[in-house]
């Protein structure tokens, strides 16, 4: 048992497939807030992804803050992005049909990503790990704290949006404005202010996602679209709305990725969360643990 | 064909024929026909697209894809195989309907958002592996040497010859699309767009009709990659990214989605603002287009053709009572 462990690739594998993984998870969240307030699929999600990287890097680096107060500055100022993006712009195509709200996201998604480019260039940018720079042995396979950091904050993450939204007022009002606005509204529902939060929890929840991932992998202006395809595959499988249901799928979407590139190619290594997502588009649209009946009830 | 549409057609079709001579005039213009002959190839992609987003209502982010399953069709077939070129234009639609029948046949049962991220998906993963297959594609650093084509025996030479040739194909694809959407298949797509349940009780073989249209719009763009392949004879995966299939949704969005007129419109405008006017900016074009779609999204939906026809009404009809009003 011990020598199956021991330094073994396929643990150095999971290891990089879980980390990922719970990156994936926290996009697929940051769909899954917005979504279950609105019923808006917000592609620019993964752009949320990007900034809150850069910004930490920005925060960090350019303006010389401590670490910490720097990842909060970032995560904050995506929140403001956020706010902004359902304000000027959500607000103003809320009557529109489904084809323009995914025209209006993707054209702020480009805009954001073109925003970049000029502001951070076309390089990646690094932060540092949260504590401790070495690797540690564990098993014979190497560990990057920084690997824990993200594990434990999407953990963190999962458990307290679950709470909040089963659990206390606020959560369970934003739950009612997806349902039926004009009902919550009825009963006393700022259903502005719910939408408005929404977009502004979504999008730190995804800042958080890139200032935690970008000590190991770095980030770039271009990052944003394929992290949002993949955080919507983990959605998807996940059955959207789903914070736990994203957890899982996320976590597999990684390790399928983490191991197709160890033992397959790592060329296609994207390709395969894509593949994933499509058969679950196609054959399994209501997602792994969502149910079908409930997928009928939601429109797209 | 309405009197006033007769009369546009012609005009266009005036217009087209004496373009390369008007251009040529002036040296500072000359190149404009090779302008004109990259926005005749992304007409044709985005006319198929016109038909799908704008009468069946069903988003596409794969455009690109078809594109360049035409291209790299038309490249491999003539640099490995040595097939004539207009052989592996046709091989490389055929190839591109086949793929869009087995990619639209489940694709096109999903909605909205569902539909936009699976063609947005299905079409990284084609550009996934037009990096990844280096030994047909060249990968990154691309594929060259692919022949251009003759007509009759002839090589085709200059910008003039191509010019003709790629508008000659996209008049036809105008008129074969107006034509269908003047049809039969043309109202139901309009009764999808409107009201797909309701179609459907209508006898309106909603499923089949999607898949159709998906299909006719993957030949168009892979025609159009293929024209593409042969034109500038070298192939290179950056031509068939995300971006590009954004900016084929951002010509047909930005012309008007409800009007095959709108998407050339929109395509000869956005080739000249991409091709011409931004390359001052260079880096920021992204951001200029990603401000465009935005802006026309949120105070134009309908696109500027139809505004444009708008405003020329209202002012129509304000002198039409005016003059009542006189007299």
């Amino acid at each position: 048992m011990g020598d199956f462990f021991y330094g073994a690739a396929w643990l150095q594998y999971a290891l990089g497939g879980i980390t990922i993984g719970a990156i994936y998870a926290l996009v697929a969240i940051g769909y899954n807030i917005i979504y279950n307030v609105t019923e808006i699929i917000n592609f620019a999600q993964g752009e949320f992804v990007m900034l809150g990287g850069l910004f930490g890097v920005f925060y960090h680096q350019t303006c010389g803050l401590p670490l910490a107060p720097a990842v909060f500055s970032a995560v904050l100022t995506v929140g403001v992005v956020g706010l902004f993006l359902e304000r000027y712009v959500i607000r103003r195509a809320r009557h529109a049909t489904v084809l323009s709200m995914i025209i209006v996201t993707i054209a702020f998604s480009i805009l954001l990503k073109g925003g970049a480019m000029l502001a951070w260039g076309k390089d990646p940018h690094r932060l540092p790990a949260f504590s401790g720079t070495g690797a540690f042995l564990w098993h014979g396979v190497a560990v990057q704290p920084q690997a824990l950091w993200v594990l434990g904050i999407s953990a963190l993450v999962v458990g307290i949006l679950t709470v909040f939204f089963r659990k206390s007022f606020y959560g369970k009002a934003m739950l009612a404005c997806a349902d039926n606005p004009n009902a919550a509204r009825l009963v006393g529902i700022p259903v502005r202010t719910m939408v408005m939060l929404s977009f502004v929890l979504s999008a730190t929840v995804g800042a958080v996602a890139g200032a935690a991932i970008c000590p190991i992998t770095l980030m770039e202006y271009d990052r944003g679209a394929l992290l949002g395809l993949k955080g919507f595959g983990a959605a998807v499988l996940g059955g959207l709305g789903q914070f736990s249901g994203a957890l899982v799928a996320g976590l597999l979407l990684g390790l399928s990725e983490s191991f197709c590139a160890g033992y397959l190619s790592s060329g296609y290594k994207d390709a395969v969360a894509l593949v994933l997502l499509m058969l679950a588009l196609f054959f399994k649209p209501e997602g792994l643990f969502g149910s079908k009946e409930a997928a009928g009830l939601k429109r797209f | 064909m309405s009197l006033r549409e007769k009369t546009a057609f012609g005009a266009l079709t005036i217009l087209l024929a004496v373009f390369p001579w008007l251009a040529g005039i002036s040296r500072s213009f000359s190149h404009y026909t090779d302008v004109m002959i990259f926005a005749g190839i992304f007409s044709l992609v985005t006319l198929g697209l016109s038909l799908l987003m704008g009468f069946a209502g069903q988003i596409s982010l794969a455009q690109a894809a078809f594109f360049g399953i035409g291209a790299y069709g038309s490249g491999i077939f003539t640099v490995h195989f040595h097939w004539n070129p207009w052989a592996a234009l046709a091989a490389g639609a055929l190839v591109a309907v086949a793929i869009a029948w087995l990619v639209g046949k489940p694709a096109l049962r999903l909605k909205g958002h569902y539909l936009a991220m699976a063609t947005l998906g299905f079409g990284v993963i084609v550009h996934i592996i037009m990096n990844e297959e280096v030994d047909w594609t060249g990968g990154p650093s691309g594929l060259g040497g692919i022949p251009g084509l003759s007509v009759a025996g002839r090589k085709l030479t200059g910008d003039m010859a191509w010019f003709y040739l790629v508008w000659g194909m996209v008049l036809l694809v105008f008129l074969f699309s107006r034509h269908v959407l003047h049809s039969r298949v043309g109202r139901a797509l309009r009764a999808i767009h409107d009201d797909e349940k309701a179609a459907e009780a209508m006898g309106v073989p909603v499923a089949t009709l999607k898949v159709q249209v998906f299909m006719y719009s993957a030949v168009t763009a892979s025609i159009a990659g293929s024209l593409y392949a042969h034109y500038v004879s070298f192939l290179s995966p950056g031509s068939f990214d995300l971006m590009w299939s954004i900016r084929f949704v951002l010509m047909v969005v930005v012309g008007g989605m409800q009007s095959l007129w709108g998407a050339l419109v929109g395509t000869v405008l956005l080739t000249f603002v991409g091709n011409e006017w931004l390359q001052v900016f260079a880096d920021f074009e992204i951001l200029v287009y990603g401000g465009i779609l935005l802006i026309v999204a949120l105070f134009v939906p309908q696109g500027l053709v139809v505004w444009l026809q708008g405003m020329v009404g209202r002012r129509r009809g304000l002198r039409e009572t005016h003059s009542d009003g006189g007299s």
